[in-house]
């Protein structure tokens, strides 16, 4: 079944199209790579998709519903991690993840200990986040994504900061979010690849 | 229901981070009592002139001290992403600023508060008007806090908003310091200080009605400049 499907859609920048008319159709438990030079506008569009940048599109639909005028219906299943990474410096990763998604207005739906251990981070739950490493930081930046429930997960450059250990990590949540039925697009520069995307999709300017 | 749990996670974070910067907080209350200071040192030995300008120069100084705290409303938050996150979530963004704008002011606007029997000593206030003096800086300093609101969620953004932060707060300030310190002027002055209290009230309250939605609405036309 279609989860997330985006018809026509692009992007302006000073009254100039930043790239070609994309199209987007995704299914549950498929995840889309967006690739495209720099400055392209992946994480342009990766933004007007939730809202944070004009969007002129034909239509838009999450799981049926039309979310091109109200985004309401898909920003209430949808987690977007952007690259700044939204941590702050003096909380634990335990109060980053529970604020993170307390203000989200959602609940941690499983124990935050076994997600630490999850990406990796046992040891660290009660650390202030200043005195963990970038690559850890990236990891409590992730934790959101697969403490709360979301269907559909938009990432923008999530290989960024990490090491091997850490890329195959971000495969392997992406595995585990694919076959309970979730969906995602990731944009990145296709270095990382490990698994195969369901599609692909190359950014083109006009 | 989402919004209010929200809201009140919202809340307790700031709290926290508040917590966690406890110098940072104390500068904008440092800075009051040094310019209370200065004024008492330079209008010196006159006791009669001195209480007879405490409470103007009180509220002039509280209000200025809390104009300095609203550089810490939504920069940060702006910088780091976590204002995008709110952004993209499914929660309405009034229901956060309004979190917002109650943490700052438990933080800064309470802590001027309870600074302010020490200004009103510094300038041997008459202790008879201290009462209408901490009532109406409390309803002030809330108001003057929904202000700061809407004006950091339009300058959040920009690289350097101090001044034009300025240029949109001290004039909007003006309503609240007529009417706060005119209350104080009142019961000097042997009335009774009802009417302005009630103005200062109503300010108040449309203040905190309105600024939520606003900032709201400002924070999201900004979100186009990715931090």
């Amino acid at each position: 079944m279609s989860l997330f499907q985006l018809e026509h859609a692009s992007c302006e920048r000073d009254a100039e199209l930043l790239f070609r008319a994309v199209d987007i159709d995704l299914g549950e438990g498929e995840w889309l790579l967006l690739e495209g030079a720099n400055g392209i506008g992946k994480s342009t569009l990766l933004r007007a998709l939730v809202g944070l940048y004009p969007l002129n599109a034909r239509s838009m639909n999450f799981a049926g519903v039309d979310v091109l005028g109200d985004r309401g219906p898909l920003l209430a299943h949808t987690r977007w991690l952007g690259h700044a990474l939204a941590i702050k410096r003096e909380l634990s990763v335990i109060e980053n993840l529970r604020y993170a998604l307390g203000i989200a207005g959602r609940v941690i739906e499983s124990d935050p200990h076994a997600l630490c251990a999850l990406v990796g981070l046992t040891g660290y739950e009660d650390s202030p986040v200043r005195t963990l490493s970038a690559g850890q930081k990236k990891r409590v930046a992730l934790l959101p994504l697969i403490a709360s429930s979301a269907k559909l997960w938009l990432l923008d450059e999530p290989f960024a900061n990490l090491d091997t250990r850490g890329i195959t990590l971000v495969h392997r949540l992406l595995q585990t979010h694919l076959t309970r039925g979730g969906s995602a697009v990731i944009a990145s520069h296709g270095d990382a690849q490990l698994a195969a995307p369901s599609h692909r999709l190359t950014l083109v300017s006009p | 229901m989402s919004d209010f749990s929200a809201t009140s996670s919202l809340l307790f974070r700031d709290l926290t981070l508040a917590w966690h910067r406890r110098s940072d907080v104390l500068q904008p209350l440092a800075f009051a009592v040094l310019v209370v200071l200065l004024f008492a040192i330079t209008l010196g030995g006159d006791r009669a002139r001195l209480s007879a300008m405490a409470a103007p120069i009180i509220w002039v100084t509280v209000l200025l001290a809390n104009f300095l705290s609203f550089d810490q409303f939504f920069r940060e938050d702006a910088a780091d992403g976590t204002l995008d996150q709110w952004l993209s979530s499914a929660v309405h963004m009034s229901a956060l600023c309004f979190g917002k704008a109650l943490a700052h002011w438990l933080v800064y606007g309470l802590s001027l508060l309870l600074a302010t029997p020490v200004l009103a000593m510094l300038l041997s206030l008459d202790v008879s008007l201290l009462p209408v003096l901490l009532v109406s800086i409390a309803m002030g300093t809330f108001g003057a806090t929904q202000i700061g609101l809407v004006a950091s969620a339009l300058t959040a953004r920009l690289r350097r908003g101090g001044i034009l932060l300025a240029l949109i707060v001290l004039p909007l300030f003006l309503p609240l310091l007529i009417f706060g310190s005119g209350a104080v002027d009142a019961v000097q002055a042997g009335l009774s200080a009802r009417s302005a209290l009630l103005l200062l009230a109503a300010q108040t309250t449309l203040l905190t009605t309105l600024a939520p939605l606003a900032a709201a609405a400002s924070l999201r036309i900004g979100s186009d400049q990715p931090p």
